[in-house]
């Protein structure tokens, strides 16, 4: 409780709310799903941040930190964990289910016309398109969370310089995920139990 | 595919059991498995056909949703081999359950656990720790997406329209749809 209220002291902008219902669930994560072409991280930051306020950025990292580690799809991990948080398993289930029924349909769909089409000029070129839009919006998530590293225990600094080591390793060298995550986050989890007080 | 595939209880046993030992390996998403979805399902059972499985993966990159999804569509295809719209949605239902379960169960336990236990030094430490760690990684993933755009000098137009949706989407709160539908547009017009 008094995280919670610190939390909202630095939040600028209007409080937390939370989700009223399983309904609430379902459909917020459906319409979050729907919306998330190439993958639902960026659209999930927007949603679940900006526009419902379930979480503030900060939280938002520190979930997504616990979403990206477990095995599994991140974004539907992540939906679990709020589910779950709110109202157990049922919850978990009703933000699972949001977030693959209806996609799940409409790729049926897309397969089905898939067979027909894949060939068309047209549909290769707005795949290419889409394509390109989806790296921005990720790398753009990725920059509007960087603040959140302000009031991180580490520092900022030494925050920044292990944003572009992970970078460099994952990016430019193409080291497999699971090294990295080994190697830098743990020394990354080292450093910061040393800095935190018991 | 031509022959109609004939498979038994214990193929779409097989199946299931594939997925689920998967799921748990599948850290980073299951698409860091989809090169064992390959040995097993095109090369070892021959289930798939090799553009079935590169088609699977596409849609479901192009579709809104879960990149997961890859893997309804591969159940599905499997069960179109085996003869029909039926056996589709029962390779969607099995293939689904397979890749989900243990994974969502964990992570369902986890965060529970993660969230009783906040306080704890050591949850404080992981999660104060691995911050950093998840924002490099977003920022990893849009470059290597646009790395797939091939040569810049070549493809600069696609390097562009990367580079100005991340500043829109960054610096506006502008609609991520409108982004989509413009990309969608200057690519259907081979602009890009």
């Amino acid at each position: 409780m008094n995280l919670d209220n610190c939390l909202m002291q630095h939040s600028p902008a209007a409080p937390r709310t939370q989700p009223q219902s399983l309904t609430d669930l379902f459909v917020s994560f459906s319409v979050l799903a729907l919306q998330g072409f190439g993958g639902v991280l960026a659209v999930a930051q927007r949603e679940l941040v900006e526009r419902k306020r379930w979480m503030t950025n900060e939280e938002f990292v520190e979930e997504w930190a616990v979403a990206q580690i477990m095995p599994g799809p991140n974004v539907i991990n992540l939906g679990i964990m709020i589910g779950g948080r709110y109202f157990g398993l049922r919850g978990a289930l009703a933000a699972l289910a949001g977030m693959l029924l209806a996609p799940m349909l409409i790729i049926l769909v897309l397969a089905l016309l898939y067979a027909q089409y894949a060939n068309h000029r047209g549909v290769i070129g707005a795949l290419r398109g889409m394509g390109a839009v989806a790296a921005g919006l990720i790398a753009a998530t990725g920059l509007k969370l960087f603040p959140a590293l302000r009031r991180n225990a580490l520092g900022l600094g030494p925050c920044a310089v292990l944003c572009v080591l992970c970078f460099a390793a994952v990016a430019i060298l193409r080291w497999p995920l699971a090294y990295v995550l080994l190697g830098l986050g743990l020394t990354a989890c080292a450093l910061a139990y040393r800095k935190l007080t018991p | 595919m031509s022959e109609v595939l004939h498979l038994a209880w214990s193929d779409w046993l097989q199946l299931f059991t594939h997925y689920l030992s998967l799921s748990l390996l599948a850290v980073g998403g299951a698409i860091t498995t989809a090169p064992d979805m390959h040995r097993f399902l095109v090369e070892q059972q021959g289930w798939l056909s090799d553009s079935q499985f590169n088609a699977s993966i596409a849609i479901a990159q192009a579709a809104p949703g879960p990149n997961v999804l890859f893997v309804a569509l591969m159940g599905w295809h499997v069960g179109l081999n085996a003869g029909g719209l039926w056996p589709a949605l029962f390779g969607v239902l099995v293939s689904m359950l397979g890749i989900m379960l243990p994974s969502s169960a964990l992570t369902y336990f986890a965060s529970r656990w993660s969230h009783a236990n906040r306080e704890l030094r050591a949850v404080r430490a992981f999660k104060q720790g691995m911050a950093p760690i998840v924002i490099a990684l977003l920022i990893a993933t849009g470059w290597i997406l646009a790395s797939a755009h091939g040569e810049p000098a070549r493809d600069w137009p696609l390097w562009l329209t990367t580079v100005i949706t991340t500043l829109i989407v960054w610096r506006t709160r502008l609609h991520l749809v409108w982004l989509l539908v413009a990309g969608a547009l200057l690519g259907w017009f081979g602009i890009l």
